[in-house]
C-alpha cells in the first residue's frame, strides 16, 4: 500500500530534495537560515565590531602608551578625549579599548577551556559510562555544589596572597572560570549522547558492527557539535561577566592591567561615583552590549543548530 | 518512594561531607587569617592565640574537630564579632529573605505573565520587544547595574536611598519604620528582579508556545472553548507544571542573600555580611556561610525532584 | 435533500520560507444531512486541512483561508466573527482527531475534559454536565464511568481515550461530527470497534460524519459518499459502491489496486509508482501526471476540470474530456 502511515497536517514537508542533500549543504543550509534572522547577524555584527576595535583601535589611539599626564587628570571628556581622562590622566577611551582585549580574551580563552573540558568528560562519562562515567559525574555533582561566587573568592584570595604577578592573573583567572564552568556544561553533553545512543541510528551503527572510535567520531561526533556550538557562544556572554565581577572586587584581574571589570572599581571611590561618571560608565556599557550582543547571536545559532528544536 | 527517597537522602549527605571536606581544606589552604591581620599583637601573643583556636593543629584534625562540632549544631564562633556564627546568621538572614522573597515574588509574576502574553502573540511587535529586554536583562552585569541606579536615582534625582536599610540614626518606629525600609529595598529589589526576569520570562515564553503548538489545546479550540478558558485552564497548567522544579532551585537565592546586590546596596543581608567577613579572614563565619549554601542547594535539588514528581500526574512517586 | 455542509472552491493556502503551499486549491464538496462522506487521500493532500478550515482552526499566521465558501446549515462559516464560530464548534460541528493520546489534557481529569462543552454551549450547571458525561461515557461504551470521570489520561489505553474523545464530540448533539483518522493510531482490533461505535451513534443521533482517513477498508466500511483528494485537489468523487466497482481516475485506479485482497495472494502488490510531487514546486499541469501510466501531452501542461462522468461519479482526467481526445 503505497499511502504513508499518519499524516501530518501542515505544508512544508521535504521533498524528495532534501534528502539528495549532501552534508555540507547541511551546514550551508543552516548558514542560509542563520542569515536569514536579522538579529542575529546585527548581534554577530556587533561581536566582530567590538572585537575589530578591542583589538586594533589602540593601534590608531595618541594615546596608547599610557603616559602619566597630571597635567590631564581626570579631566572630563572633551573632543581630543572622548571619554575623559582618568586619575593618572590616561585616555579613558584607550584605557577601555586595552581593557576590552583583556576581557574578551578572558572571556573568549576560558570558555574554550569549559568546552574542552565540559565537552570531553561529559562525552567519556556519556559513551564509556562504568567507572569513568561515575567518577566524573560525582565529582561534577560535588563541584555543582559548592556555590561557585565563594569558590571563586576564595582562589581570587589565594592568587592575591600568594602575589601572583597581575601579568599571570588573567590566565589563572581563565582556569578558574573553566574549573567552575566544566560540569555544568559536561551534564549537558553527557544528557545529549545518552540520548543520542537511544536514537535508531546509533543502535544501526552498533548492528552494523563499526568499531567503538568510528562510532564516536563519524556518527556521534557530528551530532553534538551544534549543540557544542551554541553553549560555547553562550558561554563567552558569561564567562566575562564573571571576570567582570571578579574583578571588581579585585579578585581577578588586577591593575596595572586593564578589564572592564577593574575599571568599573572606581565606583568604590565616592567622589569618581558621583562625579566621574565617564570613568565607569564606558567600560560597564561595554560589557552589557558585547553580552547582549553574543546572547542574540548564541540564541540565533540555537535556533538554526539545536538538534533538539528540529526543523 | 521510600526506597528512592533513601537512596536520594544517602547520596545528598555523601556529597555535602565531601563538599564540606573541600570547602574546609580551600579556606584552610588561603594564606593569612583573622589573626595574623591584627597588627596590635605580638608574635608571641599570636602564637598564644592560634593555639587557642586550634589553628596550629594539622588540616584534618582541625577539619574533624569542625564536623564534629558542626553535626552537635555548633557551627564555630566568630573570630571578628566574638559571637557564635548561628546566632550572627540569625541576625542576618532575614534581611536578605526579605529582599529575596520580594524580589522573587515580583520576577515570577511579572515573568508569567509576560511571558504567557509574548508567546500567545509569537512574532507580534510586543513579542519582539520582549525578547530584546529579555536579553537585555540577561546580559546585564549586576554589580554595574546597581552603580548606576545608584547614581540616577540616589545621586543624581535624590528620590531614593543609596543604601542601607534604615537612615543612619533614624529611630523610627511601626509604620514609619516600614515606609523607611520599603524605600531603601526599592532599588536592591528592582535590580534582583530585572537579572532575574530575563531567563524566566524567556523559560514560560518558550514553555508556552511549545504547550500552545499540542494537539489538546486544538482539541480544547474544536469544543468551542473561549480563547480565555483555552489559555489559561487548558495551555497554562502544562505550561506551568515544568516550573515547579524551578521554585526548589530558588532555595539558595531565597536564604542565601545576594553577595553582589547587597554589598552595592550596603544591605545588612548575609551576603554582605560574607563579603565583610571575607575582607577579615573571618574563617568559621565563612566556612559555616559556604556549608550553609551547599546544604540549601542540595535541598534544592532534592526539592524540585519532589514537587515535580507531585504536580505531574503523570510521574508515579 | 438539503446540503448540511457545503464547500465551494475552498483555497487554504500556507505561506512558507520557501514559499506559499496551496494546501487546498479549489476544493468543493458537500455533505447531506444523515450521510457519511469520505475523503481519502495519501498524506499531505490537505484532506486534514480542509477540516480544519470548516473548524476555522487553520494555524495562523501562515495559513490562512484565501478563497472559497463554507456553509454549514444555511450560515456562512467563512463570515463569522470568531466568537460566532466558537458556538458553531463543540455544538453544531465536533470533531475528533488521530491521536486520542495527545488529543486529551494530561494535567486535566477525564470528568473535567467531557463537561466543559456541556458548560460551554448548554450552559449546564457542573452538577447536571456531570450526571450528563456520566452518561456520555456510558454511552460510548466505557464501564465504571465514575471512575473514568476521576481518571486522568495517561491511566487510559487508546482505545479508550478515543472513545472518551467520541464521548466530548457527541456530547452537545452536533449535526456534523468531522473524524480526522480516527482510527489510524489504534490497534486492528480496537479500530473495528471505533468504528462500530461512530456508526451507531450516527444512527441513532442522526447527525453527519465527514470521514478522514488515508485507508481504504474504512472507507469501505463508513462512506455513503467517497471524495479522492490529490496534491490538494479533489480528483474524483462518486457514491462509494460505484466508485469502488468502477474507478475512473488512474489515481483512484492505483489506490484500489495497491489495497490488498483477503484470499488473493499475489506475488508482489501493486503500488503506484513515483512520489507526491512538492507542493512549491507545482504548475499548470494534472498534478498526478508523473505517476501516471495513461500520462498525455497535455496533462503536464493543462489542469483538468472535475467532470460528470454518469452515475453521479465525476472525475478530473484529460482521458474523459473530449478536449484532450481532439488534442492527439
Amino acid at each position: 500500500m503505497s499511502l504513508a502511515k499518519g499524516e501530518l497536517a501542515g505544508p512544508g514537508k521535504a521533498g524528495a530534495k532534501a534528502k539528495a542533500a549532501a552534508k555540507s549543504s547541511l551546514w550551508s543550509d543552516s548558514l542560509r537560515r542563520l542569515l536569514k534572522n536579522k538579529l542575529a547577524v546585527f548581534g554577530f555584527a556587533v561581536v566582530v565590531f567590538m572585537f575589530a576595535v578591542c583589538f586594533l583601535g589602540p593601534m590608531f589611539s595618541p594615546y596608547a602608551d599610557n603616559k602619566i599626564n597630571m597635567a590631564l587628570m581626570n579631566k572630563a571628556p572633551s573632543a581630543k578625549h572622548w571619554l575623559g581622562n582618568d586619575a593618572l590622566g590616561r585616555d579613558v577611551l584607550t584605557r577601555v579599548l586595552q581593557a576590552g582585549r583583556i576581557s574578551l580574551t578572558v572571556g573568549l580563552a576560558s570558555m574554550v577551556l569549559s568546552v574542552l573540558l565540559g565537552g570531553l568528560l561529559g562525552i567519556i562519562a556519556g559513551y564509556y559510562r562504568g567507572v569513568a562515567d561515575q567518577i566524573i559525574m560525582r565529582v561534577a555533582d560535588l563541584l555543582l555544589t559548592i556555590p561557585s561566587l565563594p569558590l571563586l573568592f576564595i582562589a581570587g584570595a589565594l592568587l592575591s596572597e600568594w602575589k601572583v604577578p597581575p601579568d599571570y592573573r588573567m590566565y589563572i583567572v581563565m582556569i578558574m572560570l573553566a574549573i567552575v564552568g566544566w560540569p555544568g556544561l559536561a551534564r549537558m553533553v553527557r544528557g545529549q549522547i545518552l540520548s543520542l545512543r537511544e536514537r535508531e541510528f546509533m543502535q544501526a551503527t552498533t548492528v552494523l558492527g563499526l568499531r567503538s572510535r568510528r562510532k564516536l567520531f563519524n556518527h556521534l561526533f557530528p551530532n553534538l557539535v551544534p549543540l557544542l556550538i551554541v553553549i560555547a557562544t553562550l558561554n563567552i556572554g558569561g564567562a566575562i561577566l564573571s571576570e567582570s565581577v571578579l574583578s571588581f572586587f579585585g579578585l581577578g584581574v588586577t591593575p596595572p592591567t586593564p578589564t572592564w571589570g577593574n575599571m568599573i572599581d572606581a565606583a568604590n571611590n565616592m567622589i569618581d561615583f558621583e562625579k566621574r561618571p565617564w570613568l565607569w560608565i564606558p567600560p560597564g556599557l561595554s560589557i552589557f552590549v558585547t553580552v547582549v550582543a553574543i546572547n542574540i547571536f548564541g540564541d540565533g545559532l540555537r535556533d538554526v543548530l539545536d538538534p533538539k528544536k528540529g526543523r | 518512594m521510600s526506597t528512592y527517597l533513601i537512596r536520594r537522602l544517602s547520596y545528598m549527605i555523601l556529597i555535602l561531607l565531601a563538599a564540606s571536606f573541600l570547602i574546609f581544606s580551600l579556606y584552610a589552604l588561603t594564606p593569612g587569617d583573622f589573626i595574623s591581620g591584627n597588627i596590635k599583637l605580638t608574635p608571641e601573643r599570636k602564637a598564644e592565640l592560634r593555639e587557642i583556636y586550634g589553628l596550629s593543629k594539622p588540616l584534618m584534625e582541625r577539619y574533624l574537630t569542625w564536623m564534629g562540632n558542626a553535626l552537635h549544631g555548633d557551627f564555630g564562633y566568630s573570630l571578628a564579632q566574638q559571637k557564635p556564627v548561628l546566632t550572627i546568621f540569625n541576625e542576618y538572614i532575614w534581611n536578605s529573605f526579605l529582599l529575596a522573597v520580594v524580589s522573587t515574588f515580583l520576577t515570577w509574576f511579572i515573568a508569567v505573565v509576560i511571558g504567557v502574553i509574548a508567546a500567545y502573540k509569537q512574532y507580534s511587535w510586543f513579542d519582539t520587544i520582549v525578547m530584546l529586554v529579555i536579553f537585555g536583562a540577561m546580559s546585564i552585569p549586576s554589580f554595574f547595574i546597581g552603580l548606576f541606579l545608584i547614581k540616577i536615582f540616589a545621586v543624581d534625582f535624590h528620590w531614593l536611598p543609596p543604601g542601607g536599610m534604615t537612615t543612619t540614626g533614624s529611630n523610627a518606629t511601626g509604620w514609619a519604620y516600614a515606609l523607611e525600609v520599603i524605600r531603601h529595598m526599592t532599588l536592591p529589589v528592582a535590580v534582583m528582579t530585572l537579572l532575574g526576569l530575563g531567563s524566566l520570562t524567556r523559560y514560560f515564553r518558550s514553555n508556552m508556545i511549545d504547550v500552545l503548538k499540542q494537539d489538546y489545546i486544538r482539541t480544547a479550540r474544536a469544543k468551542g472553548l473561549t480563547e480565555r478558558k483555552v489559555l489559561f485552564t487548558h495551555a497554562l497548567r502544562n505550561a506551568l507544571l515544568p516550573a515547579i522544579t524551578l521554585v526548589g532551585f530558588e532555595l539558595p537565592a531565597l536564604f542565601g542573600g545576594s553577595l553582589i546586590i547587597e554589598s552595592i546596596f550596603n544591605w545588612p543581608g548575609i551576603g554582605q555580611l560574607y563579603m565583610k567577613s571575607f575582607g577579615l579572614r573571618d574563617y568559621p563565619l565563612l566556612m559555616g556561610f559556604t556549608m550553609f549554601l551547599a546544604v540549601l542547594t542540595v535541598i534544592g535539588t532534592l526539592l524540585s525532584d519532589i514537587l515535580y514528581r507531585v504536580a505531574d500526574p503523570r510521574v508515579k512517586l | 435533500m438539503k446540503d448540511l455542509l457545503h464547500i465551494e472552491q475552498l483555497k487554504t493556502h500556507f505561506s512558507t520560507e520557501a514559499g506559499t503551499v496551496r494546501a487546498v486549491d479549489g476544493v468543493s464538496l458537500h455533505v447531506r444531512a444523515g450521510e457519511t462522506v469520505c475523503i481519502v487521500g495519501e498524506s499531505g493532500c490537505g484532506k486534514s486541512i480542509t477540516a480544519m478550515s470548516v473548524m476555522g482552526l487553520v494555524e495562523g499566521p501562515s495559513g490562512k483561508v484565501v478563497g472559497g465558501a463554507i456553509e454549514f446549515d444555511g450560515r456562512d462559516l467563512l463570515a463569522m466573527k470568531a466568537n460566532e464560530l466558537r458556538t458553531v464548534r463543540g455544538n453544531d460541528i465536533a470533531m475528533i482527531f488521530q491521536e486520542p493520546m495527545s488529543s486529551l489534557n494530561p494535567v486535566l481529569k477525564i470528568g473535567e475534559q467531557i463537561v466543559e462543552p456541556l458548560m460551554e454551549h448548554r450552559k449546564l450547571s457542573r452538577k447536571e454536565a456531570r450526571a450528563r458525561a456520566i452518561d456520555l461515557i456510558t454511552l460510548v461504551g466505557i464501564s465504571r464511568p465514575e471512575q473514568i470521570m476521576d481518571s486522568y489520561p495517561h491511566e487510559l489505553s487508546g482505545g479508550m481515550l478515543q472513545r472518551v474523545m467520541i464521548a466530548i464530540a457527541v456530547s452537545c448533539n452536533p449535526k456534523l461530527l468531522i473524524a480526522d483518522e480516527p482510527t489510524t493510531a489504534l490497534d486492528v482490533t480496537i479500530q473495528a470497534q471505533i468504528l462500530d461505535l461512530l456508526r451507531s451513534l450516527k444512527d441513532e443521533g442522526g447527525m453527519s460524519i465527514l470521514l478522514i482517513t488515508h485507508d481504504l477498508g474504512v472507507v469501505a466500511e463508513m462512506a455513503d459518499y467517497v471524495v479522492v483528494m490529490y496534491s490538494g485537489k479533489v480528483v474524483e468523487e462518486g457514491e462509494v459502491v460505484e466508485l469502488f466497482n468502477n474507478p475512473k481516475h488512474p489515481y483512484t485506479q492505483g489506490l484500489l489496486k495497491s489495497k490488498p485482497i483477503i484470499n488473493q495472494r499475489k506475488d508482489t502488490l501493486y503500488s503506484i509508482p513515483g512520489q507526491v510531487p512538492n507542493p512549491l514546486e507545482l504548475t499548470e499541469s494534472c498534478y498526478f501526471h508523473d505517476r501516471c501510466q495513461h500520462c498525455m501531452e497535455i496533462c503536464r501542461t493543462r489542469e483538468p476540470k472535475l467532470k460528470d462522468v454518469g452515475q453521479g461519479q465525476k472525475t478530473a482526467c484529460w482521458l474523459y474530456e473530449e478536449e484532450a481526445l481532439a488534442h492527439v
